[in-house]
């Protein structure tokens, strides 16, 4: 909600950023400012999009979530793995064949359940959410390489590869998929109560609890969402590859926490937006992709994003200071 | 040295101004050793931001300070802690992950030659000034799990471990049972005569007789006039606060006569063991009952289980507390606060910040909060029909907040308690529990909320107000239930009861040790 110009301006602030970058850009490089370039850039950050929803959702219920990279992985193992293989009911000596639709509802699942088991830890036990979820980081690694035996899942055909690599009305399959979540979650958080719950329990959760809010589900909610949203990624990333990689997403729950903080979204919780997420994503994604087309060593792009990162947050800092 | 009455700072012109606000316009005081200024003046008449501009808080934008004739320039609250000048502080500056002892002396812990903390001596030290206050806990306790009017003598002690010649008090007795308050102008008194100049932040008139020796009044950010105390009157000084004459508070003889049936809350034999001490009772067997329309007054002391007597009304303490609570001539099971609300009851909380509002959403999502349902439909809030959902109970109250937009961070204290209000009666409750409602709220904003309480009880609500101040009791009151040590010793109708009785009842039986 906008009271005051310096609002105005950290809300605008991840805004503005984007368009200068892009502005600089088109004229540093010829390739830049292309329908080409630009579905690929929301191509390459629709799997982050899809992370940084969840993780939004989770940081603004003052939480923090370090093992979505790693649901990541064991979703998308787990649908390749039901799809090409099938799972051997042992003591029916049956063996049970996935449709492609099973495998993907498979794999959602999957990441709803580590997630939501998340949730569980943290509410029944008060654990904090950077320990429950650093424990479930190693869990679902774990899992993942038991479930590959350490290796890809590779040859899933090319209805699974839609998912990754299909184009439908002209628009590339990632960006349907990560656009549409988008858009559900900025009706969540706006227009539900769940949504202002969120809100409410990240911005002071003693006095939600004593105003009656379902706190502990709200978090349950919060956390199996995002686990659900890793499960997607996991699907868009196998699909795209047409193979599960066991060490996929490594260190993806990082870049997801930094679109969210570039995103204008306090890590104390209560205080962000979707939509800043989705300008952090492509804060992110332009800065590669420019730094790419401009042929900088990828190491100075890592180099150039943490600046980035502290730059947003000390903006922020510095502007929302008004009591 | 300097000797009773010489000036010991001065400040000259000050001037002050944040985004948006004046907050000081050219302010001038004195103050002389030995004696003790009172800072009279409503909310967001400036007094808060002198002081802190005194104690190096925020730089003066002009003026000058004056300290025993030199001037000075403060740049943070340490440089004026150096130059003698220690502040207590209306918001409670204190950790809670530290120990009590750790929090007295932070900043200047007793070292050892080695360059470690000494502890022995900090706690020996911090027991010693525990002891002076009367405050009844070890010096290890952590912080954080004291009560707000337990850590306010904590902040005291803590301004006083510093050997200050300039002590500033904003409003330090807000959280403070009469028996604390006792205590703490006694160690004013000491502190007088040992030569230490005061200024002293309050609203509360009534106590400054003991303690005043000066009197400044400020309003919107001017000095309006300063005095020897005994040379203003009561009517004076509130005149010069409010610049216009007050009428006497609602209530009193006005408050409606209850009616005798309708009984909404019925409480038999309710329990609380202590959570640490087996065999002692924080809420021992206390029996109640509160009808329609009719306000209750919880009295009691500092530890007499008056807070904790209203978590267990509001399910917060789960099974641990024992006893028969009826709700309507119900039976009720309170395992939660969403237990006690689903049966209409609502809770207004003592710490304000902390447990009633979510600073950091808007005035319009705060009051919704605990009605967001009624806005909406097809599981969609529809924004309008929350608007005019929430507006209705805000102009009610007369909520003075620039939109419904605005982040309730920045109202005012009375407004932030109006809002609470508002989102309670939102969910159309049968019983309100109002903890301490006027805790650090200017009198103005005080008259309003008791003839809210007043005009709420017409409408047939039941309330339950708990208070530490004795004429905030005896103005809302139908009946009055005193408290002590978890028990309830006396129960008075309004018309019966005087403050010398109610005292009577909410003091220990037996002089409380202290070792």
């Amino acid at each position: 909600m906008l009271t005051n110009h310096r609002e105005l301006l950290v809300r605008f602030q991840s805004l503005i950023a984007l368009t200068l970058m892009v502005l600089a850009l088109s004229l540093l490089s010829d390739t830049f400012l292309t329908p080409e370039n630009g579905w690929n850039i929301l191509r390459q950050i629709s799997v982050n999009l899809c992370l940084s929803l969840g993780m939004t959702l989770i940081i603004l219920a003052g939480g923090i979530d370090l093992s979505v990279g790693a649901i990541l992985a064991l979703s998308g193992a787990v649908a390749a793995g039901l799809l090409k293989n099938g799972v051997a009911v042992t003591p029916l000596e049956v063996q049970l064949q996935f449709t492609v639709f099973g495998a993907i509802v498979a794999g959602l699942l999957t990441g709803a359940a580590a997630g939501c088991f998340n949730g569980w830890v943290i509410t029944q036990f008060r654990l904090p959410p950077f320990v429950a979820t650093l424990g479930m980081f190693s869990i679902a690694r774990g899992l993942t390489m038991l479930w590959t035996g350490g290796f890809p899942i590779t040859g899933l055909g090319s209805d699974f590869g839609f998912l990754g690599t299909g184009v439908f009305l002209g628009i590339p399959m990632p960006v349907w998929i990560s656009g549409a979540l988008v858009g559900a979650l900025v009706v969540l958080t706006r227009r539900t109560r769940f949504g202002r719950y969120i809100y409410a329990v990240g911005g002071n959760e003693r006095a939600a609890l004593l105003t009656g809010l379902p706190v502990n589900r709200i978090k349950l909610g919060v956390y199996t969402l995002g686990g659900l949203l890793a499960g997607a990624a996991g699907l868009i990333v196998t699909a795209r590859l047409d193979s599960a990689q066991p060490n996929a997403g490594l260190g993806y729950e990082l870049d997801s926490i930094a679109a969210v903080v570039i995103g204008g979204t306090s890590l104390s919780g209560g205080r962000g937006s979707v939509v800043g997420t989705v300008l952090g994503c492509l804060i992110i994604g332009v800065l590669n992709n420019g730094l790419f087309l401009l042929n900088v060593s990828p190491f100075w792009q890592q180099v150039v994003k943490g600046f980035v990162i502290l730059a947003a947050v000390a903006i922020d800092k510095m502007s929302s200071r008004e009591t | 040295m300097t000797g009773t009455g010489d000036v010991v700072l001065e400040a000259r012109g000050i001037s002050k101004s944040f985004p948006g606000v004046r907050a000081l316009d050219g302010v001038s005081l004195t103050l002389r050793s030995g004696r003790l200024t009172a800072l009279l003046g409503e909310n967001g008449a400036g007094k808060s931001t002198l002081m802190n501009v005194v104690a190096g808080v925020f730089p003066p934008d002009a003026g000058e300070l004056l300290l025993a004739g030199q001037p000075v320039h403060f740049t943070s609250p340490r440089q004026a802690r150096d130059h003698g000048i220690a502040m207590i502080f209306q918001e409670l500056n204190l950790v809670p992950g530290l120990t009590v002892a750790e929090n007295i002396f932070l900043g200047r812990e007793p070292l050892r030659r080695c360059g470690l903390i000494d502890y022995a001596a900090l706690n020996r030290r911090a027991a010693a000034w525990l002891q002076r206050l009367d405050l009844d806990i070890p010096p290890t306790a952590p912080t954080g799990r004291l009560r707000v009017g337990q850590q306010q003598v904590v902040e005291v002690a803590k301004a006083l471990a510093g050997e200050a010649r300039i002590l500033i008090m904003d409003e330090p007795t807000s959280a403070l049972s009469e028996r604390e308050t006792e205590v703490l102008f006694q160690r004013i008194t000491d502190l007088k005569l040992r030569g230490v100049a005061i200024a002293y932040i309050t609203h509360k008139l009534d106590e400054l007789a003991r303690i005043a020796d000066d009197a400044a009044v400020m309003r919107d950010g001017r000095m309006i006039g300063s005095a020897p105390w005994k040379e203003l009157s009561r009517p004076d000084i509130v005149r010069m606060m409010v610049g216009r004459d007050l009428g006497e508070p609602p209530g009193g003889t006005a408050i409606s006569s209850p009616n005798q049936s309708d009984e909404v809350l019925r409480v038999e034999q309710l329990a609380l063991p202590h959570p640490s001490r087996p065999g002692d009772f924080l809420v021992a067997h206390v029996s109640f009952r509160v009808r329609r329309g009719e306000v209750l007054g919880i009295f009691g002391l500092m530890g007499a289980g008056r807070t904790e007597l209203l978590e267990c009304l509001f399910g917060l303490h789960g099974r641990a507390c024992t006893g028969n609570i009826f709700v309507g001539g119900r039976r009720a099971v309170l395992r939660s606060s969403a237990d006690a609300i689903a049966l209409g009851l609502a809770m207004a909380p003592e710490d304000r910040k902390r447990d009633g509002l979510v600073l950091s959403m808007s005035v319009a999502e705060n009051t919704s909060l605990a009605s967001l349902s009624r806005a909406e439909r097809f599981g969609l809030i529809r924004p309008r029909a929350e608007r005019e959902h929430v507006q209705g109970y805000l102009q009610r109250f007369r909520v003075k907040t620039p939109s419904l937009r605005q982040r309730v961070r920045n109202l005012s204290g009375g407004n932030q308690q109006k809002v609470i209000l508002a989102k309670w009666l939102a969910t159309a409750p049968r019983l309100l529990l109002l903890d301490e409602p006027t805790r650090g709220i200017d009198l103005r904003a005080k008259q309003e909320i008791y003839a809210l309480i007043d005009q709420l009880t017409r409408d047939g609500l039941a309330v339950i107000v708990v208070s530490s101040e004795l004429p905030e009791i005896l103005t809302v009151s139908d009946r009055i239930l005193v408290l002590c040590e978890g028990r309830a010793t006396e129960e008075f109708l309004r018309a019966e009861a005087t403050e010398e009785k109610i005292m009577h009842a909410a003091l220990p039986r037996k002089p409380v040790s202290i070792c």
